[in-house]
């Protein structure tokens, strides 16, 4: 029995509409052929917070186009009137989900700009920061590309070991989603007596969800019937869109900045990212699962390998009017979505002059999405969107 | 795609059999982490009300608001939070420089009032006081600021034990950037500075390294920045915030370095009192000290015309004549004063009141009249053998060493008394006794307790390094003379100086006896006023205090309108007092001689 043929959902779709000479569709909204669609604003978090006007054909879409805007912030601007020291609660704003790479490349630029050197201890404490960011992040990203398709299950458990993974960083941290650790010069603290003992528990738990989660997910045939195919990310596009991280080593391109430019600790630890060539939302969904397991054996990895004991913060000239010589720099990390980096110039003054983030979500949101959703069914939106590990936050900074 | 595609998702089944993860019963607290950044608490006796917390808050969400009346080292402010406004980054907790902000782990309020969320920790209760959890300042190497002060070069004991050459060697760039640099701009100090020196604004003047900002400032409150940077009290250190965690910023040294940094020819230019207006009034002031000298100088910039009548040779007072050079060489003294009379101010050397010239005098020839004459007279101790030839007066001694008179100098020596008089005549003879002797053989001793010595704690240390015995808690009881010549002092224990009720009243144990040898005495337990420039007519018209100082109102007018008093004579004793009334003087003499009203003599 060819069971591929029984479930064929992916009836021809249309070449609607046609395209002019530039190769830009004719939509003639007077023609009735057509519908616009709003998809968004609805909710004040995740991908809800920016919206996509959709041109549909019947249930295709023929034409996406992206707003932000909703969330109206501002923080690269707003830092240009902080001190350095004050970026600090700012910055990790721009990534909500993830707030901790925020933290470690503002806290890096700072330091290199300010030719602070961070101590070693601090330095394997922001690994694990990062790591266990990552950690949270995909305990909800990698069961949530089969929300997107309606399968809430998976969600809810990965949602509760999240929840275990954020008690964890309340007794490191000081708070569950904002954690406000990683901070110029150094970190806020020590792990808490028992916190490996503690961690390494809900590590199992994570093991198992690993295996549940493949089953529930990778070899179940509505979500494959849904997620192969959908899609694709061709490898030219890659450079052409500024593809990071998972999108892009789902598409055979290896791109993990922990590999390819090892910071913090990372050049000690032994791991190798996964890749594969489909590049469609299955296979995105794919990378991000091996990404959740490597995740896990970082941080055992880490645990074992880091100091208990040593100074978590180097010494910096007074936060209050810490001032710092006149240069620039680009400092990059790997978040869960991507490589996510800072660009700071500073003038010689107690704020920076200019900040910008470069996140992963800017590009793929944008202008990969609105090419993506091209011919692509109503239904498929959202899950096209979550294969981009969209964050909407991250764009509208 | 396979049949097994199909079948297993319906794997998940299998946990229908277990407990469900979410919590039964929500209605139960969870107390957040040992570490949790939740609501704010405040120990606002430990709280000095500094405002660093508001500074560093990026949400304005922290106001400082009134809580009790200010007083020395405590601003009477508190933060205020407004958590409509705040994070939780807990960065006021990192910052604060007392460690009395911190957070608890409590995290669920809930009130119909909105205006709730706006409280004053520590002072409006709440049930999270007592919480010991939550977040503080983490432990270890972890200060938003260098709480150790950068340490200033001294000359070791034996470079500086045989000569007058200055001790303290100053600065350099690197160090003086680095000690401002610790300062987080609160202020607390210029409300205890008797001057109210803009210190964190010249504190910030050195770490940008605009030197020329830096006096313009100083000169704002102080005309004798050089002298201050480096013999000043320094009541500001002993309340600065950062002193609560670790050591005072060097106020002092700091300001010194603004001094010391810019060269005299450039003053005026950047003090623009090249082109002083001139209103062709005059102010006689007596004596040239710091309470006078800083008249004359504020005087002269309002467009007075100042004549300083000094008793002595040279003008500073006890500055010059009072202390030694190893800690105040004369040049320093000299930059501050010719910078002064450069501004148009006459001295008339050698002049005394009362001889060469009488008050009475001076009234009809100026318009008015400031004295400033200070504490020169020594105390005596009154006891047998205290009127022998060879028993002194510590400040007889200093002025007569100033002065380059030869005096005295033998090889065993014993100094009465516990003040910075004391250790400066202690290590002056010190020093004059090894260049005589190649040794030094010097007793200081005193009424009080160490602990409870008057004289500053690095007097002591070095007179001790010098080579000088300090051996406080001893009361004199008398000079033994043979030969008409002093060989000792006969003392007996002190057990304590005050009785309950704060009163002097020193308990002494006869049986505990000791005697310090010695062919050479000296007191010095105290100065007082020398008023004989003041006729008896002229006295009946001034009103005296309890203490028999001269009463004087906020702007030291006396009773007498014409004639102000000022410095030690009425506050202190010391060299900032004097300036800052020096300062409020040549403003009341301002008004006075504009005939604008200001409160009568209190
Ligand atoms: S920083 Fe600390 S000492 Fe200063 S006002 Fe705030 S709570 Fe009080
Ligand atoms: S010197 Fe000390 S008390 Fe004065 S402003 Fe600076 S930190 Fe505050």
């Amino acid at each position: 029995m060819d069971l591929t043929k029984m479930f064929q959902f992916n009836a021809d779709r249309s070449s609607y509409p046609e395209l002019d000479a530039n190769g830009k569709p004719i939509i003639d909204l007077s023609s009735h052929k057509y519908l616009k669609l709003w998809q968004g604003p609805q909710h004040p978090g995740v991908t809800g917070n920016m919206s996509l006007e959709l041109t549909v054909n019947g249930d295709e879409i023929v034409e996406s186009i992206t707003h932000v805007g909703y969330l109206h912030r501002g923080f690269e601007k707003l830092m240009e009137r902080r001190k350095f020291i004050q970026c600090f609660p700012t910055c990790i704003r721009m990534c909500v989900a993830e707030p901790d790479p925020n933290e470690y490349i503002l806290s890096a630029c700072i330091e290199e700009l300010g030719g602070i050197e961070v101590p070693e201890t601090a330095q394997w404490l922001r690994t694990l920061a990062l790591e266990m960011a990552r950690l949270q992040v995909l305990l909800r990203g990698v069961p949530g590309q089969a929300g997107t398709f309606s399968l809430g299950l998976g969600y809810q458990w990965g949602n509760y070991i999240r929840d275990l993974i954020l008690d964890r960083f309340e007794e490191l941290t000081g708070g569950r989603v904002y954690h406000m650790y990683i901070l110029p010069g150094g970190v806020r603290g020590l792990l808490p007596d028992g916190f490996k003992k503690r961690m390494e528990e809900n590590l199992k738990l994570v093991d198992e969800f690993l295996v549940n989660i493949n089953d529930l997910m990778y070899n179940n045939i509505v979500f494959k019937q849904r997620a192969v195919g959908l899609a694709v990310i061709p490898v030219e596009w890659i450079d052409k869109y500024g593809v990071y991280g998972p999108s892009a080593r789902a598409a055979g391109i290896m791109r993990d900045v922990r590999k390819t430019h090892p910071y913090l600790k990372y050049g000690e630890l032994d791991f190798e990212p996964f890749t594969t060539t489909a590049s469609d939302v299955y296979a995105r969904s794919l990378v991000r699962w091996h990404d959740l397991k490597m995740t896990v054996d970082l941080i055992r990895q880490i645990m074992a390998k880091m100091p208990d004991k040593g100074d978590i913060k180097a010494p910096t000239p007074n936060v209050m009017h810490w001032r710092i010589p006149k240069g620039e720099t680009y400092v990059k990390c790997e978040s869960s979505r991507g490589e996510y980096g800072m660009y700071m110039v500073t003038d010689g003054s107690d704020m920076p002059r200019r900040v910008n983030l470069k996140g992963p979500s800017y590009t793929q949101a944008t202008a990969l999405l609105e090419r993506l959703l091209i011919n692509a069914n109503i239904a498929d939106t959202a899950a096209i969107m979550v294969s981009l590990a969209t964050c909407p936050p991250e764009i509208e900074r | 795609m396979s049949i097994k595609d199909l079948l297993t998702p319906f794997t998940a089944w299998k946990r229908i059999t277990k407990d469900p993860v979410t919590i039964r019963d929500p209605f139960n607290d969870r107390p957040g982490a040992e570490r949790y950044r939740g609501f704010h608490k405040n120990d606002v006796n430990k709280c000095i009300g500094c405002g660093t917390c508001e500074d560093i808050c990026e949400n304005e969400a922290i106001d400082m608001v009134p809580f009790k009346d200010p007083i020395s080292g405590d601003s009477g402010l508190r933060p205020r939070l407004d958590y409509g406004r705040c994070c939780w980054c807990a960065l006021c907790v990192d910052v604060c420089t007392t460690n009395s902000l911190t957070l608890s782990n409590e995290y669920t309020w809930v009130t119909v009032d909105p205006e709730d969320f706006r409280y004053t920790p520590g002072v409006d209760k709440k049930a999270w006081d007592d919480n010991e959890k939550g977040w503080k300042k983490p432990e270890g190497n972890y200060e938003f600021y260098n709480i150790n002060r950068v340490e200033m070069h001294h000359l070791h004991p034996e470079d500086r034990d045989k000569s007058f050459v200055e001790m303290v060697k100053g600065y350099s760039r690197e160090q003086a950037i680095a000690e401002a640099d610790r300062c987080v701009e609160c202020g607390i100090c210029t409300a205890t500075c008797p001057a109210h020196m803009g210190i964190p604004e010249y504190i910030k003047a050195v770490r940008h390294e605009d030197m020329e900002e830096g006096l313009r400032i100083l000169y704002e409150t102080n005309p004798l920045p050089e002298i201050c940077g480096r013999i000043c009290t320094h009541k500001c250190e002993t309340v600065c915030s950062i002193g609560h965690k670790g050591d005072p910023l060097s106020i002092r040294w700091l300001k010194r370095y603004i001094a010391d940094n810019v060269s005299s020819d450039k003053y005026k230019e950047i003090l623009n009192t090249i082109d002083l207006s001139n209103n062709h009034k005059k102010v006689a002031i007596i004596g040239s000290g710091p309470a006078g000298l800083s008249a004359a100088h504020y005087l002269a910039l309002m467009g007075y015309q100042c004549t300083i009548f000094e008793q002595y040779e040279k003008a500073g007072g006890m500055m010059r004549y009072g202390i030694p050079e190893y800690r105040l060489p004369y040049d320093s003294i000299d930059k501050d004063i010719d910078y002064i009379l450069s501004l148009g101010v006459d001295i008339k050397y050698n002049a005394r009141i009362g001889i060469d010239i009488t008050l009475e005098q001076l009234n009809k020839d100026y318009d008015a009249v400031f004295a400033g004459t200070g504490l020169h007279l020594g105390r005596s101790t009154g006891i047998p053998g205290s009127d022998n030839e060879h028993v002194y007066y510590a400040t007889d001694l200093l002025r007569q060493i100033t002065a380059g008179e030869e005096i005295e100098v033998t090889d065993q020596i014993v100094v009465i008394g516990g003040g910075n008089v004391a250790m400066d005549i202690t290590r002056s003879l010190a020093r004059m006794q090894n260049q005589k002797f190649g040794k030094v053989n010097i007793i200081t001793t005193a009424l009080e307790r160490e602990k409870n010595l008057p004289a500053d704690l690095e007097e002591v240390v070095e007179s001790r390094e010098e080579g000088a015995v300090i051996n406080p808690g001893w009361a004199p009881q008398s000079i033994e003379i043979e030969n008409g010549r002093p060989v000792g002092l006969h003392v007996i224990k002190c057990n304590s100086l005050f009785d309950d009720s704060g009163r002097f009243n020193p308990q002494c144990d006869i049986t505990k006896k000791e005697f310090f040898r010695g062919s050479m005495i000296v007191q010095s337990i105290g100065q007082g006023m020398d008023l004989s420039y003041v006729s008896e007519d002229f006295k009946k018209d001034l009103e005296f205090g309890p203490r028999g100082r001269v009463q004087t109102n906020a702007h030291f007018q006396t009773s007498v309108k014409w004639f102000f008093m000022g410095g030690d004579i009425i506050e202190g004793p010391d060299v900032i007092h004097g300036i800052a009334n020096g300062h409020k003087a040549a403003i009341g003499i301002d008004n006075y001689i504009q005939g604008i009203d200001f409160a009568p003599a209190k």
